[in-house]
């Protein structure tokens, strides 16, 4: 077998259409009657509900219907678990999931409360203005650490001290490693991230076709089959009445991922209910308060480290804001708590969090999923030991590396897909080495700062690494056809944000039955084509479903060859598939088109040998047993102007390792796009939010993402150590790019304006100019 | 006082005449009532530049117009780009070779803003295309392809 | 987030305009480039029931110098401030400040009369405006009168107009010779509202000495503030090092400024110092050597954003 096409930077199948326009996402889909969604929502962030009167609205021209929680009867009920809690001894976990609408009291601004349906969206907005609700006030949780004192206001009135969750994980015996060691270092943090803010914001379109009895729902979901199963649960409907298609989806990045939001739930239920189809299209001012967010953590942490800056152990008590509700369990903090160890060796662990509801939108992953968090502690804390024992910032980060030779590393704790972490290859120092090249490292340090500092100008060198466990289970699964024509179908569930699915697949297929790329057909996110699957998160489309693919895909190779065999009377290994036909070897007239054996593989009469199976088509499920371990490391040079505090970003390089490679053009887009959502989180993102939990910069003039003029040239490197536990050796690098921006701009912001020498310490993502301003221009600080 | 009015607009060099209230938004006018999807919204108050079409040859957010306020113009979307069925722009080419998109959503938009900055600056440096993006927000590239795209449609150019 | 229903006027004539304004009242809103009422009624923080479309009045945004006057019609769009020769040559302030204006999408659309009189604390036309001494031609359906642009400006998003009243040309007086004049920002990004921007307009002697000194600060105070410190600093002196820090010291004096999420009040203080200081700078070096806004040494074409 020849790979041509894996490997290589093949160019999409799917931007034909999406460059043309013609990609179709949720409120493209026109459907004869369709009526429109709108909601009304809590000014609030914590109030009960005192009365609520729709009579107006239920009045107003082109109103079909307006429903609060009382209207939904029996079908209102909180939404399901998405994620237990951990298995870890001595946890605590209370569930409290959301509601479809609100009924005793608004727990965040903009929770739901009432949805009017009417002819257009823009009707439907006049007659929700129309609703009347009357709020009583309640004090507010809003800041963690207030929200987590005892006598805070209760989120979940039967909640106190607002404790969602309690975790504690150790290894080694860190009060030992501190009695042993040279230097502790005592450190808080605060790292807040954001919102994902994808292009597309979120919506539903349901049809319900009471002739066929059947469902369809189309929905901006990143696991379509989650939210057949639990809507055909809901609605009592059988799965097989339920088609959920994620069509073109406007970018993920994590929230598209949170399950049953209560417009998921209710725009389904009202369609069965009008017998009409109903579109909800999520707009950009509901979205910074219905969709979900990822926020801030508080650590206090510590490291101790022996004379030589190598870790003996870390310890690190933690607050994690995880909003009103808690549906995706602990994903994000067990993420944070796993990630700090990073790529180095640290014998000994004491990690505690608390995670705690607060009167926000709830937190659920993006981007990172918490890794951010983690890999900000451990970094700041290298960063603060080097500075103690005046070790070189890349040196102590060097001392501390796994050795390539410790593969696969057990790390003992439990990690988010409920298995004790272990990363199953990499090889650290030659990631550094090469990016301390790229960026010119030395000469830097020893040349070029010093001279630019003579003339008075500002600019520092930040190095940070990581590693990303990825592609985890539980499974993919991946259904391969060839049709008669000729033409591959590849069928799984994962469905697309716009990662690449359509072509990487198609790459994987192509190689194995020796069609071109073209020729397949890559069909995902319906659940009338393929319903087995968990969706696309965590960086484990191209690990899981990939190798799914790839195991269908060589089924389906066998199958033909088996079935060319049987027509040639030869043997399979006597045969070459390419160019779509299966021939003798050295004997190019003896060929067959692969679609003509798919006919064969398919009588319409006569008998077949028992065992056989129809065509040319194979299911195959891939589920790795524990996570592929990814890691890299950025390095930047950046410009302070020491008046203003802005930044100039001089050199971006990243250094990456995500195993084997299919595309290697969708693997760097990747990284650059997470750099780039990196680079906001680090220094123009933050969700400003008020003591009355009332969000103050809830649009885009005010809620910054980086453009052009804020995202660099990137220089991208890779190293390979591919993953021994799938056949193609590939790990995740969906969120790689994103991770570790804070601690590299806190690093290199401090190297630019002297700080550490100044006893001036950045430690706080996001920053911003006016905040490095205060932290470093009014603070004169002593050492 | 006056209810509906009347909008008669060229879109694509095909003429379009409809009666539509005039609060309806340029952007939803193009998009339900043209069927012409290609053009996306973001957000609604003039960020994010997914909106973006020509306006008489100018790039404009379509988000922030009345179509009413259209009556009697020209305008260009991201479906009128193609030369024919099946064919692609040198620049929406250039696009596919350089992936200079993922998920598509912003495209447009930054299709339409690029072509009518292409035709006034044919010649443009990596500094001038940064700057000419600058008003379209793309949250999944990191924007590097997408410059590459642009120099690579201009070198084809030249 | 869809508009509150309207009715809609499209106006033929600035009479026309006033005339439905007068009948409509407070009712009623102009409707010029549209880049901050659509936005606003798209949030339904503005919903007038009526909305008077100016886009269609002949000449309205015309730009013509007559006799020492720089006659700019209120629909003039910023993409005219900031590629008209007219308004490059005797009103370089303006057409500088046009380029931090949002980005070209919005410029396209946008006019110079509807940012005046948004009046936005941070949006950076009104400083340039103030400090080019800019008189403001408004008139009502019975009536017309001139307003001086630092008597405009009232408040936060609030204007000298009566609410019959429509601005309809802004006049920019001749620029002295050896004047410099200078724009610039500081931004969280470019194109954002300012978080302190500044508009320096200085017109030296034949021996290089400041005798007209004017520095108006956006994003400072409820409205543009045209501080006092820089001409009482410079005036009668040529301009220095040690004068601008001297301006840009007392300047923060001056001001009271607010704190939003992007910056603290403390933080804005510390840049109007840094602005005046640099703005004072370029202004002078522009007008000792004869190139008011600086154009000179561009690259020919060179792309503003």
């Amino acid at each position: 077998m020849t790979t041509r096409f894996f490997g290589a930077p093949v160019r999409r199948n799917e931007d034909e259409r999406l460059l043309a326009g013609r990609g179709q996402f949720v409120d493209d889909i026109r459907l004869p009657g369709m009526l429109h969604a709108a909601f009304v929502r809590s000014p609030y962030a914590h109030a009960r509900l005192a009365g609520i009167d729709p009579s107006r609205a239920r009045a107003h021209p082109g109103v079909a219907a307006v429903y609060t929680a009382t209207d939904l009867g029996e079908y209102w009920r909180p939404g399901p678990l998405i994620v237990p809690p951990p298995p870890v001894a001595g946890s605590v976990f209370n569930e409290r999931t959301q509601v479809p609408l609100v009924k005793d009291k608004a727990r965040h601004v903009g929770e739901p409360v009432a949805m009017v349906v009417a002819e257009s969206r823009y009707l439907a907005e006049d007659a929700a203005a129309l609703v009347a609700v009357e709020w009583d006030p309640l004090p507010v949780a809003a800041a963690l650490e207030q929200a987590a004192r005892p006598d805070a206001p209760r989120v979940h009135d039967d909640v106190p001290g607002n404790v969602a969750a309690h975790v504690r994980q150790q290894k080694g015996d860190y009060a030992a490693a501190a009695n042993r060691a040279h230097r502790i270092i005592r450190r808080r943090y605060r790292y807040d991230h954001g919102a994902s803010m994808p292009m597309e914001t979120r919506g539903v379109v349901a049809d319900w076709d009471s002739a066929a009895a059947r469902l369809s729902v189309w929905d901006t979901t990143q696991a379509p089959i989650a939210i057949r199963n639990g809507l055909a649960e809901m609605l009592g409907l059988s799965e097989r009445q339920v088609r959920v298609v994620a069509p073109f989806i406007g970018g993920g990045f994590g929230p598209k991922i949170m399950l049953f939001y209560p417009d998921e739930v209710l725009v389904p239920w009202a369609a069965m209910r009008l017998g009409r189809p109903v579109k909800w299209i999520e707009d950009r001012a509901e979205h910074f308060f219905s969709t979900s967010h990822e926020r801030e953590q508080i650590h206090d942490a510590e490291i101790a480290v022996d004379a030589e800056g190598r870790i003996l152990g870390v310890r690190d008590v933690f607050l994690h804001d995880t909003g009103a509700y808690d549906p995706y369990g602990l994903t994000v903090p067990l993420n944070s708590q796993c990630t700090l160890l990073g790529p180095y060796h640290v014998p000994a662990y004491d990690s505690t969090f608390t995670a705690v509801f607060t009167n926000k939108t709830l937190v659920t992953p993006y981007r990172g999923a918490g890794r951010q968090h983690g890999v900000f502690v451990i970094e700041r804390l290298l960063d603060a030991a080097a500075h103690d024992l005046g070790l070189d910032r890349a040196e102590i980060r060097r001392r501390n590396f796994i050795p390539p030779n410790a593969f696969p590393y057990h790390n003992e704790i439990i990690y988010q897909d409920f298995e004790p972490l272990s990363y199953d290859s990499g090889d650290y120092a030659p990631m550094l080495d090469k990016a301390l090249d790229l960026v010119g490292y030395g000469r830097f340090v020893t040349e070029e700062q010093p001279a630019l500092r003579a003339q008075g100008r500002h600019v520092g060198i930040g190095v940070v690494c990581y590693v990303e466990g990825t592609g985890i289970g539980p499974y993919e699964g991946a259904k391969v056809q060839v049709q008669t024509s000729g033409k591959v179908s590849v069928l799984t569930g994962i469905g697309t944000q716009g990662q690449g699915h359509f072509t990487a697949f198609a790459q994987v297929v192509a190689d194995q039955l020796g069609v071109e790329i073209a020729d397949v057909e890559v069909i995902t996110g319906d659940t009338d084509q393929f319903y087995w699957g968990a969706g696309t998160f965590a960086s484990r489309g191209a690990v899981v479903a990939g190798n799914a693919v790839h195991g269908a895909a060589a089924a389906v190779r066998a199958k033909a060859l088996a079935t060319a065999a049987k027509h040639f009377e030869c043997a399979p290994e006597d045969l070459v598939i390419e160019d779509g036909k299966v021939s003798v070897a050295g004997v190019p007239d003896h060929a067959i088109r692969l679609g003509a054996l798919a006919a064969l593989a398919n009588p319409m009469r006569g008998a077949v040998a028992p065992g056989t199976e129809p065509g040319l088509e194979a299911v195959s499920y891939f589920g790795p047993e524990s996570g592929a371990t990814a890691a890299g490391v950025h390095a930047m040079i950046v410009e302070v102007d020491p008046e203003s505090m802005q930044i100039e970003i001089r050199k971006y390089v990243v250094v990456h390792d995500c195993g084997t490679m299919i595309n290697p053009l969708i693997v760097e887009g990747q990284v650059l796009g997470g750099v780039a959502q990196g680079i906001g989180n680090a220094f123009y993102e933050k969700l400003a939010f008020d003591d009355q939990g009332q969000l103050l910069n809830a649009t885009l003039a005010d809620y910054l993402l980086p453009t052009a003029l804020e995202v660099p040239h990137v220089e991208l490197a890779h190293t390979v150590t591919p993953s021994p536990l799938n056949p193609l050796g590939i790990k995740g690098v969906g969120e790689a790019g994103a991770i570790p921006g804070g601690p590299l701009f806190a690093q290199a912001i401090e190297d630019a304006l002297g700080l550490p020498a100044r006893g001036i310490h950045l430690d706080e993502i996001p920053l911003s100019p006016c905040r490095v301003w205060e932290l470093a221009a009014t603070n004169a600080g002593t050492e | 006082m006056i209810g509906r009015v009347r909008v008669r607009v060229v879109v694509n060099g095909v003429r379009h005449e409809r009666e539509v209230e005039p609060r309806l938004l340029l952007s939803d006018f193009i998009r339900h009532e043209l069927g012409l999807t290609g053009t996306h919204v973001g957000c609604e108050h003039g960020v994010c530049g997914a909106c973006t079409v020509q306006l008489d040859g100018e790039p404009i957010r379509s988000c922030l117009m009345f179509a009413a306020q259209a009556d009697g113009a020209a305008i260009a979307t991201v479906e009128g780009l193609a030369p024919a069925p099946g064919e692609l722009a040198p620049l929406q080419a250039a696009f596919r070779e350089a992936h200079g998109l993922q998920c598509g959503y912003c495209t447009p938009g930054i299709l339409m803003t690029l072509d009518a900055f292409l035709k006034a600056h044919p010649h443009p440096d990596e500094a001038d295309i940064r700057a000419a993006l600058s008003g379209n927000l793309c949250r999944c590239t990191g924007y590097q392809h997408i410059v590459a795209a642009v120099l690579l449609a201009t070198r084809r150019n030249a | 987030m869809k508009p509150a229903p309207f009715d809609y006027v499209v106006a033929e004539s600035v009479e026309h305009a006033l005339a439905a304004k007068r009948r409509y009242g407070d009712e009623a809103r102009f409707l010029a480039g549209g880049q901050s009422l659509v936005p606003a009624m798209n949030f339904r923080l503005a919903q007038p029931a009526v909305l008077i479309d100016l886009n269609r009045i002949p000449g309205l945004g015309d730009v013509r110098r007559e006799n020492d006057v720089l006659a700019i019609g209120a629909l003039a769009r910023h993409r005219t401030l900031e590629h008209d020769p007219n308004v490059a040559r005797h009103a370089p302030a303006l057409a500088e400040a046009a380029t931090y204006v949002a980005h070209p999408q919005i410029r396209n659309r946008g006019t110079l009369g509807g940012n005046l009189a948004q009046a936005d604390p941070a949006s950076e036309l009104p400083a340039a405006a103030v400090a080019l001494d800019a008189s403001l031609h408004v008139r009502s359906a019975g009536s017309e009168r001139q307003i001086a642009a630092r008597d405009f400006f009232t408040g936060v998003f609030a204007t000298a107009l009566e609410p019959d009243e429509m601005l309809v040309r802004i006049d920019v007086p001749a620029l002295p010779p050896r004047t410099g004049t200078a724009f610039m920002e500081i931004a969280r990004r470019r194109g954002d509202y300012a978080i302190v921007g500044i508009a320096a307009v200085v017109t030296v002697d034949d021996a290089r000495r400041c005798v007209r000194v004017r520095a108006v600060l956006c994003g400072a105070g409820n409205s543009p503030v045209c501080l006092a410190a820089p001409e009482r600093v410079l005036a009668g002196h040529r301009g220095s090092e040690a004068g601008f820090a001297e301006a840009a010291a007392l300047a923060g004096r001056e001001i009271d400024p607010p704190a939003n999420v992007h910056a603290t009040a403390d933080y804005r203080r510390h840049l109007a110092g840094v602005l005046v200081r640099r703005a004072l700078a370029l202004a002078v070096s522009r007008a000792e050597g004869g190139d008011p806004g600086g154009w000179r040494g561009r690259p020919a074409g060179r792309i503003t954003t």
